[in-house]
């Protein structure tokens, strides 16, 4: 005998980019399908979709993670963070973003969002890192067009610029 | 969209033990980063899930009254790497971890889910294996403890009873007091990418740092398993410490190890590095032990 396939939905509470949020969701759906459907958070892109390229990185409880293998309705009173969440109150971009676009870290931009929120967890510790730890601190990312060094350079500039340190050459 | 028939959330493990035992065709969830790309993939395509990624209690590492050290089974490979008891105590266990996929892979994958799947080329299991860890599982009979080695019965298979999840990896005092370890994992690439040999080493010196009391060595990829290398150990143990024991200890591994070829790299050349890592992670272990050489 077939069994039937039963929908299955749960009210998910969470907090998106500041604000307190609930929905109904299927179980079934990833956390990169509930925050674009539903809240329309278009910049976690739909990359590889088994957690390889990074495109679709929030932040959950300030740590990455990739949200294709993310389970919606583990979300549950966590605190999530996409990039919308990085403008100002006047639609103002951060510092990193800023950062991106003077390194020309950007071209086609489909891993960029994922890049930024990765940088952005590595800011906020505070720290210095060197080269080698931030190459490895960055390399959940996939970029297919300009290559690493531009992006490399945003971030460690943008970390100095927050430390108030000058950057070596 | 993940094609699963039903999930079942666990949030203590009493609920994943009944849940367990309700649904016993029903795959176990921790972090996902295997079985949510297996499902996509169409392995598990239809299965019906047990999540027990929302079990808080079973993240964390703590020390019992007799010493040992206690991780719970979901605590994930960064937060392993930055606790630190795991610093102070079996290091090697977090860098061990620190090298399985990338960043947000160690942020959600967890140490119990890297060794419930099975899989010789889990980062987590040589040191494991090298440091004689228990496994401790809980079931509708209770708890009970088994080795690490017992508990790999072969590849993709562990002695997970039905109505069972694995709760903490133990790690005895007798395992970690005055030992140095050091791991080597050789892949094609730094990050997002599998062993193709992983080797642990661990050294326990003589107070005058000369002769090696004990030392233990363990192997993922060069068997179906991860495994011990018994006659590597034999080779150092009581020895004094020298380049030359360095040498003849890194050769003995080949009368333990039955590595395989495959589409990652040739029996022959796992043999190679397995002689080549387990003599740097030797080296590195005595010297961290203070030893010289």
């Amino acid at each position: 005998m077939a069994e039937k396939f039963v929908k299955q939905y749960k009210t998910v509470h969470f907090n998106l980019n500041g604000n307190d949020v609930e929905r109904s969701v299927d179980v079934r759906a990833s956390l990169t399908d509930m925050l674009r459907n539903d809240f329309r958070m278009t910049s976690v892109k739909k990359g590889c979709e088994v957690g390889e390229c990074g495109a679709c990185n929030v932040l959950i409880d300030g740590e990455a993670f990739n949200s294709c293998i993310y389970l919606a309705v583990w979300a549950e009173g966590k605190h999530i963070r996409t990039l919308e969440g990085l403008l100002g109150p006047d639609g103002e971009m951060s510092d990193i973003q800023q950062a991106f676009i003077d390194e020309a870290a950007i071209q086609c931009g489909f891993c960029t969002p994922g890049f930024i929120l990765t940088a952005v967890e590595i800011l906020e510790t505070g720290k210095e890192y060197t080269d080698a730890e931030l190459r490895k601190l960055l390399s959940g990312h996939l970029c297919r067009c300009t290559g690493y060094e531009n992006i490399l350079r945003a971030v460690k500039k943008t970390m100095y610029k927050r430390l108030g340190k000058a950057m070596p050459e | 969209m993940y094609d699963m028939k039903a999930l079942y959330e666990a949030g203590s493990v009493d609920e994943a033990v009944a849940l367990r035992v309700a649904h016993p065709d029903a795959q176990i969830i921790a972090g996902g980063s295997d079985v949510l790309v297996q499902m996509r993939e169409g392995k598990r395509a239809g299965a019906e899930l047990i999540s027990i990624y929302g079990i808080d209690a079973l993240r964390g590492v703590s020390q019992e009254a007799d010493g040992t050290l206690r991780i719970g089974s979901l605590t994930s490979f960064s937060h392993i790497t930055k606790d630190p008891l795991i610093q102070q105590y079996i290091n090697v266990l977090g860098e061990a971890v620190d090298q399985v996929g990338g960043p947000q892979i160690r942020n959600i994958g967890t140490i119990g889910g890297n060794t419930c799947n099975g899989v010789t080329s889990a980062d987590s299991a040589s040191t494991l294996f090298a440091w004689d860890a228990i496994v401790e599982l809980t079931g509708p009979d209770g708890v009970r403890r088994q080795p690490i080695h017992d508990f790999y019965l072969k590849a993709g298979k562990v002695d997970l009873h039905p109505g069972e999840i694995q709760t903490a990896i133990l790690i005895p005092k007798e395992s970690y007091e005055n030992t140095f370890g050091h791991y080597i994992k050789y892949a094609m690439r730094n990050a997002m990418d599998i062993a193709t040999l992983g080797t642990s080493v661990n050294v326990r010196l003589s107070a005058d740092k000369k002769t090696v009391e004990r030392t233990r060595i363990a192997f993922g990829v060069a068997g179906p398993v991860p495994l011990r290398a018994a006659t590597a150990e034999q080779t150092a143990n009581g020895q004094p410490v020298s380049q030359e024991l360095a040498e003849a200890f890194s050769q003995a591994v080949k009368a333990d190890i039955n590595p395989r070829d495959s589409w990652r790299a040739s029996r022959d050349f796992r043999m190679h590095i397995a002689v080549e890592s387990a003599k740097r992670a030797f080296i590195e272990s005595v010297r961290l032990a203070g030893g010289e050489l």
